[in-house]
């Protein structure tokens, strides 16, 4: 990226009254314009501070922060902070407010007329998949955690600021729900191209949603700042090996995406149809394992031979398929479908749940191998 | 990646919009219960004891009246006082930057609650002379600690995430405190408040002895000249109004928290 960047740190150091050590010291880091950074290192490394002294919740005790070319320690906190999306692991609604009050948040501060903040909190529902007609007047009382992070998310970005500050979003959500509003977030980003700088102290999480991943230690320092790939492959040092834990390698899985692999053509069946064809077909395909399609192209079923020989009606054959892949989701996620599903492999549908093909271990297994030999290459 | 257990999952997250069933509904019931009790023994002790010329003397219903108004007087004035300064006070020593005063400060107020509001009514009298005024001050020096005490612990009971996200977003200090740390503590001031109007209203039956009216008069009459029947009425019409006074904040308290908490 050749772009200047849009905020930049410059020997910042923190130093909390009364604590010797510094919880930030010397730190050096340029973010780009429309990238997500993420920040990750172990509990208490001084990733939140760093982040927060971005938009100033904190003073630095020394060196310079940049952002679009001006000094922000100079000027209005407060006006700063109206330009900057801030989302934290305890959201922080306002319980007192409805969604649509907490979203219109900034755009009241700024002024901004009432018709045109009201299109506002509509359009940003929208983006974060929640039905204004429903939501808008309701409490945050009455919204589950995925939702209320949603809401979090939605209200960081109401009067559209460039940066996004997000200090461990997804922390507090359970594991389905935080990889379904993960992959819902980096669809979104691949619309707006926010600059985003990104706290986690999840490796996994790290890997999944940077573009540049910086592996923080104690005081902020950084260990390597690089892409996920890079990082993965090619750790710089013991303390970064260490951080990434067993298995970097299968974590390069996190990084590709269904829709980036070939998809196997399954074979399918959908009523009516001959069996002795469909027979046929499975033994062409040399499979015993077919999808069974509803009117829809919705998959349901998977159906083997002796299924298919046995049973006069089909909608009880076989077993149902629970676990569906969409192209959005990472090649992670399809290998651990691929273990849970009955049949060793897994459906892929687009975003109608309309079947679009398979995903197989074989070819899974082909990709790791290949990364495996470019990392030892290198 | 999308499951059907996931689907479940997030339904299952959602939570149903049940209407809370609160503690102080309770308390709706019951004061009104127990106001309607006290009228009706007040009225059949009224219509079926004994009234000498002493005891008709005592409660004659233009002076009850008058002892009446001059409670209510007191009272709603010490409350006004006592809300004018701990409301402020409180919300100054939990402001971020002005020193850890707080906790000493409840102490202070504790040594003064200590005291028997007798003792306090009959220490400014000394000091300020007598008269209702006295007594206001009074009554108000020895309410200050629930509200001031509520008043901070409301303000600091407040999620620390939420003002976090307040500002996070721009808010200034004084928008933080009025559009997220008032209205989130209203309930918990609201509950102080109460407290401190029902000690005045009932304390104010003091405000006879440094010549402040009310209806300690009665009560003491009744006393001094060994008249069951009218102490029962004094103390009974003050337990009243106590009550009264107990219900509306009752009230206020679930009409004024704000929606959605
Ligand atoms: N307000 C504060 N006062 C004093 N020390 C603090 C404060 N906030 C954080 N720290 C200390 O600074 C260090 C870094 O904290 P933090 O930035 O929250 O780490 P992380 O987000 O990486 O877990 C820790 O040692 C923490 O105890
Ligand atoms: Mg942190």
């Amino acid at each position: 990226m050749n772009a200047e960047p849009l905020i930049k740190l410059e020997d910042v150091t923190k130093a909390y009254p009364g604590v010797e050590e510094p919880a930030v010291k010397e730190l050096n880091l340029a973010v780009n314009p429309g990238e997500i950074l993420v920040l990750v290192g172990p509990s208490g490394c001084g990733k939140s501070t760093t982040l927060r002294l971005i938009n100033r919740m904190i003073e630095p005790t020394g060196g310079r922060i940049i952002y679009e070319g001006q000094d922000v320690t100079k000027g209005d906190p407060n006006e700063l902070r109206r330009r900057i999306g801030y989302v934290i692991q305890q959201i922080g609604l306002f319980p007192h407010r409805t969604i649509a009050e907490n979203i219109a948040t900034v755009p009241k501060l700024l002024k901004w007329p009432k018709d045109k903040i009201n299109a506002r909190v509509d359009e940003l529902l929208e983006v974060v998949s929640m039905d204004p007609s429903i939501y808008r007047d309701r409490y945050p009382s009455e919204l589950s955690g995925g939702q209320a992070q949603r809401v979090g998310v939605a209200r960081a970005l109401g009067a559209d600021p460039d940066v996004l500050l997000m200090d461990e979003p997804f922390g507090a959500i359970d594991p389905i729900t935080r990889d379904r509003l993960q992959n819902e977030f980096l669809r979104l980003q691949g619309e707006l191209k926010k600059t985003i700088v990104f706290v986690t102290h999840d490796i996994d999480e790290a890997v999944k949603m940077g573009d540049r991943i910086a592996i923080l230690r104690e005081q902020s320092e950084i260990a390597q700042l690089d892409t996920p790939e890079h990082i993965l492959t090619d750790p710089a040092d013991e303390f970064v090996e260490n951080f990434l834990g067993s298995g970097a390698i299968l974590k390069t899985l996190t990084l590709r995406r269904v829709k980036d692999i070939e998809l196997s053509p399954l074979v399918t069946l959908k009523e009516p149809f001959q069996r002795d064809q469909a027979l046929r077909e499975m033994s062409d395909a040399n499979t015993n394992v077919a999808v069974l399609l509803d009117r829809n192209d919705h998959p349901t079923r998977w159906i083997d031979e002796k299924a298919l020989n046995r049973s006069s009606s089909l909608d009880r054959a076989g077993r149902p398929i629970t676990v569906q892949l969409q192209p959005e989701d990472t090649l992670q996620d399809a290998l651990s479908a691929m273990l849970t599903s009955a049949a060793g492999m897994a459906v892929v549908v687009d975003a109608r749940g309309h079947y679009l093909g398979g995903c197989t271990v074989e070819s899974l297994a082909g990709l790791l191998i290949q990364t495996g030999q470019e990392s030892a290459d290198s | 990646m999308s499951t059907a257990v996931a689907i479940t999952a997030e339904d299952a997250e959602k939570k149903p919009t049940t209407r809370r069933w609160r503690a102080d509904s309770l308390d709706l019931v019951v004061t009104p219960a127990l106001f309607l009790i006290l009228t009706t023994l007040l009225i059949v002790v009224w219509n079926y004891s004994d009234f000498d010329q002493t005891t008709t003397n005592i409660l004659e219903p233009a002076k009850l009246w008058r002892q009446f108004q001059e409670q209510l007087f007191v009272a709603f004035w010490s409350t006004v006082l006592v809300v004018v300064i701990a409301v402020p006070v409180g919300i100054l020593v939990t402001r971020e930057n002005v020193p850890k005063i707080k906790d000493t400060l409840v102490s202070i107020l504790g040594l003064g609650q200590a005291l028997p509001a007798y003792g306090l009514i009959v220490l400014f009298f000394v000091w300020l002379g007598q008269g209702a005024v006295t007594v206001i001050i009074a009554l108000a020096t020895f309410a200050l600690l629930p509200v001031l005490r509520n008043t901070i612990v409301g303000l600091e009971q407040v999620d620390k995430a939420v003002i976090e996200a307040g500002k996070g977003m721009g808010m200034t200090g004084p928008q933080r405190l009025a559009k997220i740390e008032m209205p989130l503590s209203v309930p918990v001031i609201l509950a102080g408040i109460r407290t401190a109007t029902v000690i005045n209203v009932g304390m104010a039956a003091l405000a006879f002895l440094i010549g402040g009216g009310g209806l300690g008069e009665t009560i003491n009459a009744g006393l001094k000249l060994n008249r069951p029947t009218a102490i029962f009425v004094g103390a009974v019409l003050v337990a009243l109004v106590a009550l009264a006074f107990d219900f509306i904040g009752g009230l206020a308290q679930r009409y004024l928290r704000p929606k959605g908490v």
